[in-house]
């Protein structure tokens, strides 16, 4: 039973990233019918973001440390952040040390903006070219972000983590009656979870709730009608992409100290992600952040050390074992529309 | 036209090793493949230039271009100065200029192939040497030995590559899975005590598995146990489901046998799920990452304080090589160097000096003068290369993260020096491929 809880807790900050990317990507298919295979560098972006922040937040002026010595042999550089000196090493510390949080200020802006000069400079001359055309024009583009950041960054993971009085873990084995250290669960993750939920939920809420949202439902019903009335779907589309695009990135963001960024980590989650947004239904936003989660969930205890045994390599595949298995018996996915990539 | 001198019995392997040489790499009419002509000579340089282990792939890139420099008089001479062996004098590899074609492997072995192969045809290359993995230095190992080519391996630490793998032009000075098991495994014990409980999560390739093989029976044979070994996918970028069970599993210790982007992520994941605050069996619990990388363990931050590894070489040795070479390796590019930079820069010295004194580039001369060669004065104290599987024998390094670093290359701190004699092992012995493990025959190619 412990060990039961214990995956379940484990794939829902997986689950969450799925879901939060899928969202994305059905919110851009669903509103422009673009397969945007850049959606993943988008969840990079984010967490560059936070990375970005967190180098600005350490800029910092030298001073030379006569006593100590460098690799070289030469009076030691000590480098002190500018705001340590400027508001005292305990509140620039501080400060430093809740960069992830405050990068979420500066990502939103950011990410929305990214995305909207992605769609208006290059996105919105694939409109009317086959789904394989866009999805080589957005895995180019998605190449061509990688290798931006890893122009300024490097190929290494850069480490990135939460602020100290967040990190540690829950144990939820002696709250539940179970042994100590028998169902732990970091305090990060759980904040993750809860992240994810919150966005996905104020997603949901500004399209069932907002006006703004209401004609871009409408739109993805039923696009020349809505135009047809004298509205500009076209412009609230591309506004969906920069939400879409932020979303990704602050899913991105949060990430970075589950796992130290790199340039490549888009790339990781992108394919899953398309297999989630398939298995929830192309086009369905409750079907992408259904499958994010149980796909996520799947994948754990599919890791489990009594799954591996019992089917060596489960682990890896059961996914695309799942993928299948819903194509075969529903093959518009879980909760996939009539008609939506029929034509 | 160069000075070539062969012994007999060089000239009977190069031979027969000629009549086997696919197709593919005869076509000329010289002794052996890529013999240099005029008055230069192309050293192929196979290393990651792009995928995940770019950045270590650069710094083996700088230290290739350093090797070169000195080995054409250019800069201070490094450890040409301190190298035991006097044949290297500045100008160039028996009295060629020395140049140079990069490859990207990519750190794929197919891709590792295709640019080795490449700066072999196209660009003439008489030796290949570089990269960051096991998979690749196999791969790229049995192609030059097809080809007739002599393969200085760069970073790769399976058993493999000297082991089951072995071939007769392939040498490897780094160090390997069962050195980090002998060198780890005393300091651990001394540290943690006999009666300890390991739980391996391995990385599901040659490095992973012989590196566990190598540390579980370290381990074991000073009385620990290893209760359980988790193999875990290359492609993993979250280990939070493999790491949720270890403290239900009644191990104290977790073994990382994971190197790179895994093992910064395991290591965080482990940290993150609170394992370094635990107390199980009445005892810390305690995480160990049998191959550490300075470039890497950047990655993992402050995680790394404490935990301890191994690693081949480091830039704070105090012998005069690495001093010569952590000073030109510094002065030039404003850092100090990673063990992968080290390997790669003494490998190419290496090379050099083996045309030099066997008077000739014939890849079986090379093997010749290689084998069995002992040598001081490039950074890991006095050094074999053995004979029987062209492994390199010197000190081991034992080491673990800093607890206070003054700078960001100030990662790792030496915690001791092992021995060469305690990282010995016998060529047959049953980890490296036991009695049927054989080099084969030199091939010279053409």
């Amino acid at each position: 039973m412990d060990a039961l809880l214990l995956q379940i807790l484990n794939g829902l900050d997986k689950g969450s990233a799925y879901a939060l990317i899928a969202l994305g990507l059905t919110l851009i298919f669903g509103t422009l019918g673009v397969v945007n295979f850049a959606h993943g560098a988008l969840f990079m972006i984010g967490a560059f973001c936070a990375v970005f922040i967190q180098g600005l937040l350490n800029l910092s002026y030298e001073t030379i440390d006569e006593t100590q010595k460098d690799f070289l042999g030469n009076p030691l550089k000590v480098k002190t952040p500018y705001l340590e000196n400027w508001f005292g090493p305990e509140t620039g510390g501080a400060i430093i040390d809740w960069s992830v949080p405050l990068a979420i200020l500066f990502a939103i802006p950011v990410m929305i903006a990214v995305g909207v000069i992605m769609e208006r400079g290059l996105i919105k001359h694939f409109y009317k070219r086959p789904h394989a055309d866009q999805i080589l024009v957005t895995f180019g583009l998605a190449i061509v972000l990688q290798e931006v950041i890893k122009y300024f960054y490097g190929a290494n993971p850069i480490p990135t983590p939460a602020p100290s009085s967040l990190t540690g873990a829950f144990d939820f084995g002696v709250l539940l009656g179970f042994d100590p250290n028998a169902v732990i669960y970091p305090y990060w993750r759980m904040i993750y979870f809860v992240f994810a939920m919150s966005i996905i939920g104020a997603v949901f809420a500004f399209l069932q709730f907002t006006t703004f949202g209401m004609v871009v439902r409408a739109g993805m019903a039923d696009r020349e009608t809505v135009s047809m009335l004298g509205i500009n779907i076209d412009k609230r589309f591309t506004m969906m992409f920069g939400i879409a695009a932020a979303v990704a990135g602050l899913a991105g963001v949060m990430y970075t100290p589950i796992a130290p960024p790199n340039y490549h980590m888009g790339m990781d989650f992108l394919v899953l992600s398309f297999v989630v947004v398939v298995v929830g239904g192309m086009g369905s936003l409750p079907g992408a952040v259904l499958a994010g989660f149980l796909l996520g969930i799947l994948e754990s205890f599919a890791s489990t050390t009594w799954a591996t045994t019992t089917i060596p390599g489960i682990n890896q595949v059961i996914i695309y074992v799942v993928a299948i298995i819903v194509l075969l018996t529903r093959p518009r996915g879980l909760m996939g529309r009539k008609g939506v990539m029929e034509e | 036209m160069s000075k070539i001198e062969l012994t007999r019995r060089s000239m009977m392997k190069a031979g027969v090793a000629g009549l086997a040489t696919p197709t593919v790499f005869a076509g000329t009419a010289w002794s052996f493949t890529n013999e240099p002509q005029g008055g230069a000579v192309t050293l192929g340089f196979n290393v990651p230039q792009t995928g995940p282990y770019a950045d270590e792939g650069a710094d083996e890139l700088r230290a290739y271009e350093l090797a070169v420099e000195h080995l054409n008089g250019g800069g201070d001479g490094g450890m040409i100065n301190t190298f035991s062996s006097k044949t290297l004098d500045g100008t160039g590899i028996l009295g060629k200029k020395v140049e140079y074609a990069t490859g990207d492997t990519q750190t794929k072995g197919d891709a590792a192939r295709a640019s080795a192969k490449s700066m072999i045809e196209k660009d003439g290359a008489v030796m290949i040497t570089g990269g960051s993995s096991s998979s690749v230095a196999v791969a790229v190992q049995g192609l030059c030995q097809e080809a007739g080519i002599i393969f200085m391996a760069g970073l790769t630490h399976s058993n493999d590559t000297t082991g089951k793998d072995r071939k007769a032009n392939g040498f490897r000075h780094f160090f390997n899975g069962y050195m980090s098991g002998a060198a780890l495994a005393p300091v651990l014990a001394n540290r943690y005590g006999t009666d300890r409980k390991a739980y391996h999560l391995t990385a599901d390739y040659t490095w992973g598995w012989t590196q566990q093989e190598s540390i579980a029976n370290s381990t074991e044979a000073l009385g620990w146990e290893t209760i359980n070994n988790v193999m875990t996918p290359l492609a993993s970028t979250d280990f939070s489901a493999y790491i949720a069970p270890v403290l239900n599993s009644g191990a104290d210790v977790l073994v990382l046998n994971h190197y790179g982007g895994n093992m910064v992520n395991s290591l965080t994941n482990a940290v993150q799920f609170g394992l370094r605050d635990k107390e199980v069996n009445g005892k810390n619990f305690e995480i160990v990452v049998p191959l550490y990388s300075r470039l890497m363990a950047r990655g993992a931050g402050e995680n790394v304080k404490g935990i301890l590894g191994s690693t081949n070489w480091h830039w704070s040795l105090p012998d005069d090589g690495s001093k010569a070479f952590v000073r030109s390796f510094g002065t030039k590019y404003g850092f100090p160097p990673s063990q992968a930079a080290q390997t790669c820069y003494v490998q190419t010295l290496l090379y050099a000096d083996a045309v030099n004194r066997a008077g000739s580039f014939n890849p079986c001369a090379v093997v010749e003068a290689l084998e069995g060669f002992e040598f001081d004065g490039l950074g890991n104290g006095p050094t074999l290369y053995r004979a029987d599987d062209h492994q390199c024998f010197k000190d081991v390094l034992v080491v673990q993260g800093k607890e206070n670093p003054t700078s960001e290359f100030d990662v790792l701190e030496v915690v001791e020096v092992t021995p060469r004699a305690q990282v010995e092992y016998p060529a047959d012995h049953p980890m490296f491929g036991g009695a049927e493990a054989s080099l084969g025959s030199c091939n010279a190619g053409a």
